[in-house]
């Protein structure tokens, strides 16, 4: 029997979508293999998450309440997850791409000795999946030999699960984390404050790119947008490298991948790089003064036109539809 | 201290990479070939971090063919002081190569391994925490800082890792921001795109890279079970995007997003 255990990632004990997420996917995998679905919730003093991912139609949640577990390391989180999976015959580990599941789900996999496949977006027929390659270039038809797996999902690929269904069991287990497999410690966190919806579960995305030129250009042309909008604000590399916006608003092959109902692309050329964080967006907008920018392929509607002329005309236009 | 860096070679970035109309490959011909990316920053860091301390060595090592020298020469000449290939004509996946770099880590008993967090043919992401896993070593993924990189600090190639006491502390890039992590060393650390800007080969680099020690391993002498578990079954281009139309102006942009597309 193929059961799946899905790893219900949380922050300060709430409850994030991209697990929603993760859940449709491991669902999705169970009835492909002709398992059950599980859950499982680590950290400290987190009933009320567990209560959350017992409405969303797993067959059980499993949680290990563990003062160790209360700060996200990926030694003590990795070294509870692979007990677990080993304890409850677990055959697909599944979670969603996201920081801390890019950082935890590989360690697991060679805890336990498993082959692993990140970023999938499908499951096929026949056990296999599908998951990007190259930038998105291909898309690699991928197996995994042998029990268990371990398989991250992409966060754009699945849709979230519906929460407020029937109550599954909820059940505590217990996992000898021993002293030594904790050794790291998270002793600073910096956050990007913002009141915009967050980067990946925005409906509406505006990015900037280099031609922005400048931070204090982001605050003063591209915000006005955002804002009124209603949208999150990405970036390409080349914003972020120079140090305009903060890192975690990179979109890309090695930055976020978002797929909106709506993203536009403000002064940014098109790199394979970005497309790849992007093309599965709804509907792409591409404003640029190089009418041969490469972002013109992929957009449904393309404006050539000087950003700084535009930008602020487009702030002005919505508004007047609001 | 001694430094492990691993060390890949991946197309080009730049590079267009098209699938083989078969589907068993990509299309290499007249493929440029480069150090990954990602790797080029660790080989940065490591350099930096044995210029700081005064008394490391850095090695390069990799898994791969025999052109993967190539690759190695280009770390040497950027002034890492020898390297090791792991010469492999199969597929092998992250964790085959996360268990030939444990079993290297081993034998040269390293202090440190860094490697980047992807590389940017597989996409995989995994194989440093799968080597951290499997050495029971500590992991920092992601390591970035806090400077920018066009910051004084970035300028005097000061290392975003700091050592110290037997001890890392290193900066990461997560969702919503930046973490700092404190690890004891060995560690395994992954580097992410704002960790540095990596320095170019010098041409009395690359002169002296040519004399520096290149060892050449077969892979069935590790004893590794170097059989992938992972399996990659074909490949297929993505779906294509259709390109739009142009539009005239702003207010029929913004006209087509609410009556046409009705998506504000
Ligand atoms: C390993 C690796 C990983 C990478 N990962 C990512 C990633 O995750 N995300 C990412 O974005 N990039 C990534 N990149 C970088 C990528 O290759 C590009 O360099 C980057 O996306 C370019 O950013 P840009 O489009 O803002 O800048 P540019 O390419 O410089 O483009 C600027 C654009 O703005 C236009 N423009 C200029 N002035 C104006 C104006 N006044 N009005 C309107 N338009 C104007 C120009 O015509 C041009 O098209 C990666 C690269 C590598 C090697
Ligand atoms: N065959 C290989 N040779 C050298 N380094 C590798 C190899 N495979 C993976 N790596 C290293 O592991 C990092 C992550 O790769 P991956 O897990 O494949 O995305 C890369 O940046 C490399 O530093």
């Amino acid at each position: 029997m193929g059961n799946v255990l899905v790893f219900a990632e949380h922050q300060h004990n709430k409850l994030i979508k991209p697990t929603l997420v993760g859940v449709t996917a491991g669902l999705e995998a169970a009835k492909k293999n002709g398992g059950d679905c599980f859950a499982v919730v680590l950290g400290s003093g987190v009933d009320a998450v567990a209560a959350e991912v017992a409405e969303c139609g797993v067959k059980k949640v499993f949680v290990v309440d563990d003062a160790a577990l209360a700060k996200y390391t990926a030694d003590a989180h990795a070294a509870a997850l692979a007990q677990v999976v080993k304890d409850k015959g677990i055959e697909t580990l599944v979670a969603t791409a996201t920081a801390v599941g890019k950082d935890l789900l590989p360690r697991v996999a060679a805890l336990l000795g498993a082959g692993m496949a990140g970023e999938v977006i499908g499951f096929n027929d026949g056990g296999t999946m599908s998951r990007p390659m190259y930038a998105g270039n291909a898309i690699a038809t991928v197996s995994i030999e042998g029990s268990p797996k371990v398989v991250s999902v992409r966060s754009t690929a699945f849709d979230p699960a519906a929460k407020g269904g029937a109550k599954a069991e909820v059940e505590k287990v217990t996992v000898g984390i021993d002293a030594s497999s904790k050794v790291t410690k998270s002793v600073d966190f910096s956050e990007t404050k913002s009141d915009r919806p967050v980067l990946t579960e925005a409906n509406i995305v505006v990015s900037g790119g280099r031609a922005l030129k400048s931070g204090e250009n982001f605050k003063t042309v591209l915000e006005p947008l955002v804002d009124v909008m209603g949208a999150a604000m990405g970036a390409s590399r080349a914003a972020v490298d120079a140090g305009f916006v903060p890192n975690d608003l990179q979109v890309g092959q090695t930055g976020k991948v978002v797929a909106p109902q709506l993203y536009i692309a403000v002064g940014i050329s098109g790199a394979i790089q970005h497309l790849a964080g992007m093309k599965d967006s709804k509907i792409i907008v591409a404003i640029n003064k190089d009418e041969e920018a490469p972002i013109f392929q992929v957009a449904d509607y393309g404006l050539v036109a000087d950003l700084f002329k535009a930008v602020p005309e487009m702030t002005d236009e919505v508004k007047k539809l609001k | 201290m001694k430094i492990l860096v691993t060390v890949k070679r991946v197309p080009d970035p730049n590079a267009s990479i098209k699938v083989k109309p078969d589907g068993t490959g990509i299309i290499t011909d007249n493929l440029k070939y480069v150090v990954n990316p990602f790797d080029e920053i660790a080989i940065e860091e490591a350099l930096r971090l044995k210029e700081k301390s005064g008394g490391a060595e850095v090695v390069l090592v990799s898994v791969g063919s025999k052109t993967a020298q190539e690759q190695l020469r280009t770390g040497l000449a950027m002034g890492a002081d020898r390297a090791i290939l792991v010469v492999a004509e199969q597929e092998l996946d992250s964790l085959a190569v996360a268990r030939i770099f444990h079993k290297l880590v081993q034998d040269e008993k390293a202090d440190l391994v860094l490697l980047g967090k992807q590389a940017i043919d597989d996409d995989a992401n995994q194989t440093g925490q799968m080597l951290a896993a499997l050495l029971g070593w500590p992991q920092a993924t992601f390591a970035s800082k806090t400077d920018s990189l066009e910051s004084e600090a970035e300028k005097s190639g000061t290392p975003g890792i700091q050592i110290s006491g037997g001890a890392a502390k290193v900066v990461r890039e997560v969702d919503g921001g930046l973490e700092t992590l404190e690890l004891p060393v060995p560690a395994v650390i992954t580097v992410d795109l704002r960790l540095n800007v990596p320095r170019y080969a010098s041409l009395p680099g690359i002169m002296k890279a040519r004399k520096k020690e290149l060892k050449e391993l077969a892979i069935d002498s590790l004893g590794v079970d170097v059989k992938p578990k992972l399996k990659i079954l074909r490949l297929d281009p993505p779906p294509k995007r259709q390109a739009g139309r142009k539009v005239g102006s702003v207010q029929e942009l913004v006209q087509a997003l609410h009556n046409e597309a009705k998506v504000i």
